[in-house]
């Protein structure tokens, strides 16, 4: 196995050495429980977060009410569960500007085959999984294959995609938008597995907020526990040094860009099964979004640190952010205004925890 | 350096096809209810077909792709073309612009007609002009309702945004509401704004304006939702487009809230929703209509010298007011999609 210090590593190349009274050797000595737990990348974020919430929590009386963190936990987990494969892949050093679009693609594929062919839905489902793969495998095998920038080539997808899912919508439904496919067989079944609501204490909580944090907890696992974690870290710390101690660079991105794809399949479920139809316009600017949760959370742009929680706040943020506002009654003229400003801040208290981490 | 890809790139395919023999098993479970073989082969309206000379005639809109409403729009304008033995060519740039781009280009393409959306009048002004200079004809529709005779455009087709909203609100008086939100999906945008300002005019109850994310839908159910919280005297939400109708009537249901939901436009669920009274009602302006009158118009130009009002009053085309009354006599034009 090859030694990668994974997440601590920006943290403590950053730090001097101790200081000359220290009777130990500096760069082996046990950093302190606090300055550790600073040094992770997503705690800027959970602070930035926590003074979020009770920012609003003190100026929206509406936002203190159960419910209504229910109803931000949905929209941030809605944003959340993509933007965990899109950290993943941030970390590995790439990004997927097609994952906005492909999310609608899923949910176009499983309605229109299903309503076309009278099919149960959950074919529909199957064969939308299988398509939301092969582009996420497309993308990767396309990248490793001729070296472009992951930029690039995403961005080519994203336009293939988005012209697609416009003009193939259009060929079999003659509309832009899917038929409704809430009176076929399995529609109930699938809407209870994607789309359903569980009552806590009277609140009703989406059911994407408990996969969201599943899928969560088996990111961090992932990427903290296995070896395809140090892969990733690997892959997208120094690709070239990886390879030549042994990393499967190529089999490690492929499967990155296939993970984006598996999250555009189970969001493009959920609002397929949720809104019934799907209008094929929709998702363009998403992918921005995506990778926004991830940098918020304390992911790099140029790859190799990050984390899986990081983006789950990251997530968390832009939902209170962008419902707190509402929640608050602001002048809406200046929603966007606000909602700048709001990320700015939490960015800023995120780079300022991180600097107190790792300033001696 | 692809010592790792290359078995893996030959396993690959045939693990797709491995996946999809696998989907098509599935498919032995069919559905018996709902789908294509529920849906009604409906024709489109078909009538003859004219044999004057075969003419052609460029459809250029403000439309974003992928957008029902522009979706009817543009299918009327094709049922015209096909009665009328006209090639229609069809194109359209949310960005000014482009749009005044693709006017150049059909001016170079020498199209015996040019239909056009002036959504931003300033921006299109130079290039009607050359269409004018070059011996076309050009008719508006849908927006540019207070430009288009200042621009010299033969005939107008389309709604009033203003009296639109104007009528919506006195719709709303009409039904005893005191609170709205008007909940525009695209902020910045004039006709939108437009509409929520004429709802505001005349609605004697609270009007609120409320800007969502419309190419996220999950944000614009949170965001509905949330408003209902803050305010939970709000009796009505006002939506300017059939899906964000939907889906306020899902906001509704998890705000618990008491709000019912109108809406601008039309689309083939919105009937649904209409009868079934998740929707209260929706005004139509009638984008097929729009379309269709459009390219009808400049064919009767040629061939006959006819326009409509005299060069002098836009033809009108809303407001339409669709609700559970009448929705039953739009129903089977709504499922073919032309309505």
């Amino acid at each position: 196995m090859i030694p990668v210090s994974q997440a601590t590593a920006p943290a403590a190349s950053d730090s001097p050495p101790a200081s000359p009274a220290a009777p130990k050797d500096g760069r082996t000595s046990e950093r302190s429980l606090a300055r550790r737990v600073l040094a992770r990348p997503e705690i800027g974020a959970l602070i930035a977060a926590i003074s979020v919430y009770v920012f609003f929590f003190a100026v929206a009386s509406p936002f203190r009410e159960a419910s209504s963190l229910a109803n931000v936990l949905y929209e941030s987990s809605v944003m959340g569960i993509m933007a965990l494969p899109v950290a993943l892949l941030m970390i590995g050093g790439e990004f997927d500007l097609s994952a906005g679009v492909a999310v609608t693609t899923s949910a176009l594929t499983a309605s229109i085959l299903s309503f076309q062919l009278s099919l149960n839905v959950w074919t529909g489902v199957i064969v939308a999984l299988v398509v939301a793969l092969a582009v996420g495998a497309f993308n990767g095998y396309l990248l490793v294959r001729t070296g472009l920038p992951s930029f690039l080539i995403t961005l080519g997808s994203f336009l293939i995609l988005q012209g697609a899912n416009l003009a193939v919508t259009k060929i079999f439904t003659g509309n832009v938008a899917t038929d409704s496919i809430s009176d076929m067989q399995g529609f109930d079944q699938a809407k209870k597995v994607f789309a359903s609501e569980i009552g806590i204490g009277g609140v009703d909580v989406k059911i994407t907020v408990f996969y969201w944090l599943v899928f969560a907890a088996a990111a961090t696992w992932l990427l903290l526990r296995t070896r395809f974690g140090n892969w990733i870290f690997a892959t997208g710390g120094n690709e070239e040094s990886a390879r030549a101690v042994g990393v499967p660079v190529t089999f490690t991105k492929i499967a990155l860009f296939m993970g984006v794809g598996a999250g555009a399949w189970f969001v493009g479920m959920h609002i397929l099964f949720s809104f019934n139809t799907v209008q094929s316009g929709e998702g363009v600017g998403n992918e921005f979004l995506y990778i926004i949760a991830a940098v918020i959370g304390g992911c790099l742009l140029t790859g190799g640190y990050g984390s899986a929680i990081g983006p789950v706040i990251g997530a968390f943020i832009f939902g209170m952010v962008s419902q707190g506002i509402v929640y608050a009654n602001w002048n809406p003229d200046w929603f966007k205004a606000f909602l700048g400003v709001m990320l700015l801040l939490a960015a800023l208290v995120n780079l300022w925890v991180r600097r107190q981490a790792t300033r001696r | 350096m692809d010592r790792t890809s290359r078995p893996r790139s030959r396993r690959f395919p045939a693990l797709v096809a491995a996946a999809a023999a696998a989907a098509l098993m599935v498919t032995g479970c069919s559905s018996d209810s709902g789908g294509k073989k529920a849906e009604e082969s409906a024709d489109n309206a078909a009538a003859g077909k004219a044999d004057t000379p075969r003419m052609k005639v460029a459809l250029i809109t403000h439309a974003a792709p992928g957008d029902t409403f522009w979706d009817l729009i543009r299918k009327g304008a094709e049922a015209a073309a096909d009665k009328d033995n006209v090639d229609l060519l069809y194109s359209n740039s949310p960005d000014a612009a482009k749009q005044a781009n693709l006017v150049q280009n059909a001016i170079d393409q020498k199209v015996d007609g040019i239909a056009i959306t002036l959504a931003k009048p300033d921006a299109m002004k130079a290039a009607v002009a050359k269409a004018k200079k070059a011996g076309i004809p050009v008719v508006g529709l849908n927006g540019g309702i207070d430009d288009w005779k200042e621009q010299g455009l033969l005939e107008y087709f389309g709604q009033d945004e203003s009296v639109a909203g104007e009528a919506f609100g006195e719709k709303l008086n009409e039904l005893g509401a005191k609170n709205a939100v008007c909940v525009i999906h695209e902020q910045g945008h004039v006709a939108l704004e437009a509409r929520c300002a004429g709802v505001k005019k005349t609605f004697g109850g609270k009007t609120t304006n409320l800007y969502v994310n419309g190419t996220n839908m999950p944000a614009v159910k949170s965001t509905i939702t949330a408003k209902l919280k803050q305010d939970s005297s709000v009796d009505y939400v006002v939506t300017l487009g059939a899906p964000f109708a939907l889906t306020a009537a899902q906001s509704v249901g998890d705000a618990k809230s008491k709000a019912k939901v109108a809406t601008f436009d039309l689309n083939k669920d919105m009937v649904k929703a209409i009868e079934d009274g998740d929707v209260d009602f929706a005004v139509d302006q009638q984008p097929y209509l729009q379309g269709y009158l459009s390219v009808d118009a400049l064919w009767l130009y040629k061939t006959n010298g006819n326009f409509s009002g005299g060069g002098q009053e836009p033809v009108l085309t809303g407001p339409a007011f669709v609700d559970k009354e009448n929705v039953a006599d739009i129903a089977k034009f709504a499922a073919k999609g032309t309505r």
